[in-house]
């Protein structure tokens, strides 16, 4: 399904009457509202002027050092002057895509890749491959063949982008065998990687990780964070971590696009994370999000139908389902909001039409009963759709009268 | 006048609705309208009565706005409203239906088939899609009998193909047409009070003479209006059109698309509410015919009973 036909019937998933596990949204109903109440007393008190005010383009000093501070709780030793802060992870990519690509530039990322990130890299022209993922995250060795064949016709990524921890939209986390080596692999190529880390900190089991970040120490990686996801969607702060070269180039960028992030919201955020509950609301959202992860996937274990399949996502906010073959989720999807739910069809992940029989499915933004009540209304529909197949191509007449050119006597 | 402007809905056409309608809205303003916007929901006929407008705009797609639902609400709580009534909407709403009327009235239209969901689960029509392979050939197209946007359509080139475009096309609606795939120019002719206008045609960018969903994106198609037909051409497509038209019972304004084959143009559909929306085809014909949208948007309000 093309993206105007898809972009039209998202349009449906807004209304309120729809369950929707289309989006990545945050539960920001979980934000104590006196916390936000205490921040916006004192921005009345102290700093009206200033919050009303134009702020430089690289962010405030107060929101990168508490950058430099969340980034220390996923072991990442950074330095803030090498911090931009931008609007909203999106812009984050958006900004690195624009400083990076030419139009006709190689972009590697991961297949499944975000799906809103596909947009920015087709608006700036990139020659976009997508190498495939399995239950450890991008396959570093179809990786390591595409830079050599691309070597070989005299080309070279521009850069690798990637979500190696609880991928948007495959839910999957690179292994640290597979970390290490794509590190290694951008340093003996010189390629940059630019790691997309918006729900690191969101963690449900298992062992935490390194990010690449850390491994490589920022001499080949490119590092984009944000708060959307452990704080805020709505203050719309991300940031891009890059060495000097690329910083000065970003910030350009930036300033042509919106001179500086809003200083209000920086503002409220730079003093949210000096107090240290910052790491008990993340907790919480742990524990909230935990939950709602095993509700999914416990309705999806008793509704959805046999030889469907999906992950258990260690953290992050999305499980990817893949129906059987002869499912199209775009199609699914059209009969699935006739039922009041919602959720993204596979083949937004992609840039050549694969995904046509998966689907994204977010857990985060909705509470467990409506994930089940959802999850029941899809599998229905799958069942449905799947048993009308069934009946179909089960018919004696479906064996169809033979095609002339498979017969001397022609059809009958 | 106090207008209310009906727009959203839960249609799947929903998007393209919110487009027309914020156009509409703008235009209206200009026109020293007073107009109230209701997005359709369970408030709607207790705000219609609450407000009483003097008339309704009805920039709805699809389901509900375009099948007579809203038009025969409407005609209950005595408001006018713009475009065709109850019966006509739900005519051209139903692709199969509007085919019988238009083979009724000698008007042209490609050979096709009717499935239901429920003739295929449970009376066994899978055993006669041979039979509609016999009758209507390949490639044919499988559409759901409603809808006016390109989803749930495919174009069928090998009948073991069948199944799976039937599970697409049927996951719109609970029928589906087998329809006769006719390769020619495409045409659209726009219809606006007892006005035929310039007749479009979408003339395709690439290569994707099977690819439906591609036309529908930016650049997937060049529009061009008038199209370059020769004068008994048009004159040909202008009579069927009208006939189309006057068949169905449209009042206001419709859309009438058809493919010019070798055979002489053949009606596919007629669209009780066309789209309004930038790159729609309905504003174009009326532009080519010197009509603003402005005007245009007025006429139809004129024309609203």
């Amino acid at each position: 399904m093309r993206s105007s036909a898809m972009r039209d019937m998202m349009a449906i998933t807004a209304r309120p009457e729809v369950i929707s596990l289309a989006g990545g949204l945050p539960d920001t109903s979980t934000f104590p509202p006196e916390a936000f109440a205490a921040e916006m007393d004192r921005i009345t008190k102290t700093a009206v002027a200033d919050v009303l005010q134009y702020g430089p383009t690289e962010g405030s000093d107060l929101v990168r050092e508490q950058i430099v501070k969340v980034m220390e709780a996923e072991d990442m030793r950074i330095d803030a002057m090498d911090v931009t802060v931008t609007t909203g992870g999106q812009q984050a990519i958006d900004l690195i895509t624009k400083v990076l690509i030419d139009p006709g530039d190689v972009l590697i990322c991961d297949a499944p890749t975000y799906p809103g990130a596909i947009p920015t890299f087709l608006s700036y022209e990139a020659d976009v491959i997508q190498i495939e993922c399995d239950s450890d995250g991008m396959r570093i060795d179809l990786l390591e063949q595409t830079i050599a064949d691309l070597a070989a016709k005299g080309r070279k990524p521009k850069f690798i982008y990637s979500v190696p921890t609880f991928q948007n939209p495959g839910g999957v986390t690179l292994s640290l065998e597979r970390r290490r080596r794509l590190v290694e692999l951008a340093r003996e190529h010189e390629i940059l990687v630019v790691e997309d880390n918006p729900y690191g900190l969101l963690r449900y089991e298992g062992e935490t990780l390194p990010t690449l970040y850390s491994l490589d120490g920022g001499n080949f990686v490119v590092y984009l964070g944000t708060f959307s996801k452990i704080l805020s969607a709505g203050l719309r702060i991300g940031w891009i971590v890059s060495p000097t070269p690329i910083r000065e180039k970003v910030v350009l960028g930036k300033a042509a696009s919106d001179l500086c992030t809003s200083t209000l919201t920086q503002d409220f955020a730079g003093e949210y994370f000096k107090k240290d509950r910052w790491r008990e609301y993340v907790d919480d959202l742990v524990g909230i999000y935990r939950n709602r992860r095993d509700a999914m996937i416990g309705a999806m274990s008793e509704y959805f139908p046999h030889g469907a399949s999906w992950n258990k996502p260690e953290g992050g906010l999305f499980i990817w389902a893949t129906m059987p073959e002869v499912i199209d989720t775009g199609d699914l999807l059209a009969k699935a909001i006739g039922k009041g739910v919602a959720f993204v069809p596979g083949t937004g992940a992609y840039v050549d039409g694969r995904g046509a029989n998966s689907m994204r499915l977010n857990f985060s933004g909705v509470k467990e009963d409506e994930i089940i009540e959802g999850i029941r209304r899809i599998g229905e529909v799958a069942r449905e759709q799947l048993a009308l197949y069934e009946t179909m191509t089960s018919t004696d007449e479906m064996r169809l009268p033979p095609r002339p050119e498979d017969s001397e006597e022609g059809g009958s | 006048m106090k207008v209310a402007l009906l727009q959203g809905g839960r249609s799947l056409e929903r998007g393209v609705s919110l487009r027309s309608g914020a156009r509409v809205a703008e235009a209206l303003g200009r026109l020293g309208h007073e107009v109230d916007v209701l997005d359709l929901g369970p408030d709607l006929v207790n705000r219609l009565e609450a407000d009483r407008p003097d008339v309704a705009f009805i920039a709805l797609h699809g389901t509900e706005g375009e099948d007579g639902t809203i038009q025969a609400l409407l005609q209950l709580l005595g408001i006018p409203h713009t475009g065709s009534g109850e019966a006509a909407c739900s005519r051209c709403m139903d692709k199969s239906l509007a085919k019988h009327i238009l083979r009724a009235s000698g008007l042209p239209t490609p050979d096709w088939v009717t499935y239901s969901e429920a003739a295929i689960r449970d009376f066994g029509a899978a055993s006669s899609f041979h039979r509609a392979v016999d009758g209507v050939g390949l490639p044919l197209v499988a559409k759901p009998v409603s809808g006016g946007s390109s989803l749930g359509v495919k174009v069928v080139t090998r009948a073991e193909d069948i199944p799976t475009a039937l599970i697409t096309a049927l996951s719109y609606d609970r029928r589906a047409l087998l329809e006769t795939w006719v390769s020619g120019r495409e045409l659209a002719v726009s219809i606006l009070g007892d006005q035929v206008l310039p007749i479009v045609e979408a003339i395709p960018t690439d290569n994707n003479a099977y690819d439906f969903e591609a036309r529908y994106e930016i650049g997937g198609a060049n529009f061009v209006c008038p199209a370059e037909l020769s004068e008994e051409q048009a004159d040909e497509v202008n009579r069927v059109a009208l006939g189309a038209y006057e068949a169905m019972g449209c009042s206001g304004f419709a859309r009438v698309d058809l493919i010019l084959g070798d055979e002489g143009p053949q009606i596919l559909e007629i669209n009780a509410i066309p789209g309004l929306t930038e790159t729609s085809l309905l504003p174009q014909a009326a532009e080519a015919a010197g009509i603003e949208f402005e005007q245009m948007i007025a006429q139809m309000l004129d024309l609203a009973e």
